[in-house]
């Protein structure tokens, strides 16, 4: 085990790496010229430039990207994003709360209702309940998230004026208000993971009904819902868990176009205009956070399965030694 | 009471007699027809009602985002701004109650006079109440308006050609076209100082001041005699502008779009805010949408086929290599790759050229680890092994004898990778990474971010176009779903 996680973290360092350089690459490669008619100021600019290294060869500002980065953790300073010269990491430490506190609220509605409605689904199999929920999931898989959002924003938000339009401004997260504006964002992103948490534990806890234990279990003199939650729940539970760990590490990547449509200052939309006014510091920052998420948040998923099931041997040969 | 004929154990022994004794027994041939994979997968996809309605639906919205443009009264390119924003309409002629370009409001006085003052912008009077407004009393009226004539009228500059040719049709069809013009002058309220439909008396607030009989009093200008074309009474219609080339006219819109085009102004969807026509938009937008994913997918296939069958069959450093290249590709988040090839191509090769392959880019890697996984499943089993000692070459091996056994797999993973790309394509477009928006094209995710920014005053120019995406993805989901059980031979007989 130590020597498959050792492997995938080796593994998972190169391709960032490798997704580093050629990132770094291909954003430096963008023109960026002066803007025409700045006078004097165009000329501060040029000279700043040259002070910060725009103009050295790509090579050489990767090298001193890469020394400051690993010897300092300094990911640069806002140039066109945020306050100028503001450190990029204490500009996206300041966008992470809005994402998060949306996501983790989604993500807290979702698990349980997912894993309610499934089980339902699942005991009632082939039965009206099961069709209605199938309905449902389908629907939620399918339609896009921003469908949602809109209709919630026309219908909840302005017809019947439930709650407001767009995410409050501030940073009192703790108030009725801020929770008031944010349940709208919440709920359009809650759909999506709901439909495939209800989809995934309908199928496994399904699968683990018609086991042979269960059939043992319910000789021996257990209720159906007694032999359902102690044996079959928890079995089925395992292959999930990972998911739910995928959703919880996705909460840090945030959603672009929840948070476009419901103002949510949060880190999704930093990205395009990062990208569009080309402030290199802050897209490297922002970009390889994303990939980091989904490299180590990969391998973490991958050993959970290990940690919850010890029947399961990650990367181990034919025989499951290791 | 046990019977000799019931009792099974017991069967007289004269009841038996011999099918055949001295027949000789031949195969026969069979006489049902073979039923071949894709024979056995159509029949039991058409055992599935919910695909098979699926099926039919998207069949149905790929023949609206062929034929519905043809269909339209409009073309693509067709805008009128004096429309923007008028309510989805059926027909002229044809009033269900709904769908008619209708829209009932709560109005004050002023507004509710200014309407009025429109020839069929108050489609129904549905009486007044006392309510309160600002914290004052006020009346407020209840109307049915029809926001296609309450556009009203408009001042437009004409040639003199133009204006005889005008009074020519007015003369031939008894169609009145032009208006008197309004005395400016004798505008008090400040918002209508420029308004052409502000023909009538008011106070500074814009409530309109009566005559005994309670009509609106107007404020027309009077006919000098200097001006030609005069229609007797009383009233000037024409005003030369611009050292008397062209003449300042008043018209009522509608009649004259009629007059202009042969048509009468008629949005089965509604219009936009530049009056584009949104059936027609939607209708080219979703072309747009089909003809990427579906051509994409195709060439995804294409090239997951090659390189998957290469991967699966020869294994080794290729395998190795180009699963490597996979990982990273697919670790990069792809809107940075879209974003990026956006930039940097955009303008040399075109917006949706470069979006296409970009899509190409990341697609081809789903169904490459389709077939690299068939091909892992199958090449160490018997019969192919059997069919290489029998001289085989490789191709063979791989486009005859094991590539047919994933065709289920391959296809299903194709339609299933169509509703991706939509999605992809309308979110891309949406956050305006990709901008598909322009005179000649657009797209379903254009429309909706453009609808989007009217949501809460015109929901009509977003409702559409996320009606249409909604039931075109789950449609598509629940085809392939469908298609999937079909192509499984691990279900057949289980439903």
């Amino acid at each position: 085990m130590f020597r498959y996680i050792m492997r995938r973290i080796g593994l998972a360092i190169v391709s960032m790496f490798i997704i580093m350089t050629m990132l770094f690459v291909l954003v430096k490669m963008l023109p960026n010229p002066v803007p025409d008619g700045m006078g004097g100021q165009g000329r501060a600019l040029v000279e700043m430039r040259r002070a910060w290294g725009y103009y050295d060869p790509i090579w050489t500002q990767y090298l001193i990207f890469l020394k400051r980065v690993f010897t300092e953790f300094n990911w640069g300073f806002c140039t066109t994003v945020g306050t100028f010269l503001q450190p990029v990491t204490e500009y996206l430490v300041s966008k992470v709360p809005f994402t998060v506190y949306i996501n983790v609220f989604a993500e807290a509605i979702s698990i349980p209702l997912g894993i309610f409605f499934g089980m339902m689904a699942a005991i009632f199999k082939n039965k009206w309940q099961d069709q209605v929920i199938n309905v449902f999931i389908m629907i939620f898989i399918s339609v896009p998230s921003f469908v949602y959002a809109f209709l919630l924003q026309y219908f909840v938000g302005f017809k019947l004026g439930l709650c407001p339009l767009v995410l409050k401004s501030g940073f009192d997260f703790f108030s009725w208000e801020m929770f008031h504006s944010a349940i709208m964002p919440i709920l359009a992103l809650s759909f999506g993971p709901i439909a495939s948490y209800m989809r995934l534990i309908r199928a496994e806890l399904s699968e683990v009904l018609t086991a042979d234990y269960m059939l043992l279990a319910r000789t021996k003199g257990l209720t159906r819902w007694q032999a359902t939650f102690r044996h079959a729940f928890r079995n089925s539970i395992i292959p999930i868990v990972p998911h739910f760990l995928w959703g919880f590490i996705g909460i840090l990547g945030g959603s672009i176009l929840i948070e476009r449509i419901f103002s949510v200052p949060g880190i999704g939309g930093v990205y395009i205009t990062a990208l569009n006014k080309k402030d290199y510091d802050v897209f490297m920052c922002l970009s390889m956070f994303w990939v980091v998420i989904g490299l180590f948040g990969g391998i973490l998923a991958d050993m959970s399965y290990g940690l919850i099931d010890p029947r399961i041997r990650m990367g181990g040969g034919k025989t499951n030694d290791y | 009471m046990i019977t000799n004929e019931n009792n099974m154990e017991r069967i007289p022994a004269e009841k038996f007699e011999f099918v055949q004794l001295n027949d000789k027994i031949y195969d026969k041939k069979l006489e049902t027809r073979p039923i071949g994979f894709f024979q056995d997968a159509l029949i039991r996809f058409s055992q599935n009602r919910g695909s098979v309605i699926c099926a039919i639906i998207l069949l149905i919205l790929l023949l609206y985002a062929i034929f519905g443009p043809m269909i339209s009264n409009y073309s693509l390119d067709e805008k009128d701004g004096y429309y923007q924003y008028v309510l989805p309409k059926m027909s002229d002629k044809i009033d269900l109650g709904f769908w008619n370009g209708c829209t009932t409001k709560e109005y004050n006085q002023a507004t509710y006079d200014y309407l009025t003052a429109i020839p069929g912008a108050v489609r129904e009077d549905l009486g007044s109440r006392i309510g309160i407004v600002a914290n004052r009393e006020a009346t407020l009226y209840k109307v049915k308006v029809d926001t296609y004539a309450r556009r009203g009228f408009y001042e437009l500059l004409l040639s003199t050609d133009q204006v005889e040719a005008a009074r020519k049709y007015e003369q031939e069809t008894g169609i009145q076209l032009f208006y008197p013009l309004i005395d400016r002058s004798q505008i008090t309220c400040q918002p209508y100082s420029d308004d052409p439909n502000a023909w009538f008396k008011t106070n500074a607030k814009g409530v309109a001041e009566r005559d005994a009989n309670g009509q609106l009093i107007d404020i027309f200008l009077k006919d000098d005699g200097t001006t030609p074309y005069s229609y007797g009474d009383g009233y000037k219609y024409f005003k030369p502008t611009q050292g008397g080339n062209q003449y300042l006219a008043r018209v009522l819109y509608s009649d004259w779009y009629y007059y202009t085009k042969g048509k009468t102004a008629c949005f089965w969807f509604g219009a936009d805010e530049y009056g584009y026509d949104i059936f027609t938009r939607l209708a080219s937008g979703a072309r747009l949408s089909f003809l990427i994913s579906i051509t994409s997918a195709i060439i995804d296939l294409i090239i997951g086929i090659i390189i998957g069958a290469c991967e699966g069959y020869y294994g080794g450093w290729f395998d190795l290599l180009v699963e490597r290249i996979k990982e990273i590709i697919s670790e990069v988040p792809s809107i940075v790759f879209i974003t990026l090839a956006q930039i940097y191509f955009a303008r040399k090769m075109g917006g949706l050229f470069v979006f296409w392959v970009t899509l190409v880019v990341f697609g081809w890697m789903g169904i490459s680890g389709t077939v690299r996984a068939q091909f892992y499943r199958f090449k160490g089993m018997e019969y192919v092994m059997a069919s290489r000692t029998l001289g085989a070459k490789d191709r063979r091996l791989i486009f005859r004898h094991i590539l047919p056994n994933a065709s289920g797999f391959i296809i299903t993973s194709t339609i299933l990778s169509i509703p991706g790309v939509i999605f992809t394509e309308s979110s891309m477009s949406f956050l305006g990474i990709v901008n598909l928006n322009s005179k000649h094209l657009t797209s379903v995710g254009a429309i909706l971010a453009n609808g989007q920014t009217t949501l809460t005053t015109y929901p009509h120019c977003l409702f559409f176009p996320a009606i249409f995406i909604s039931i075109l993805l789950v449609c598509f989901n629940i085809f392939g779903n469908g298609l999937r059980d079909a192509f499984n031979p691990a279900l057949r007989g289980s439903n």
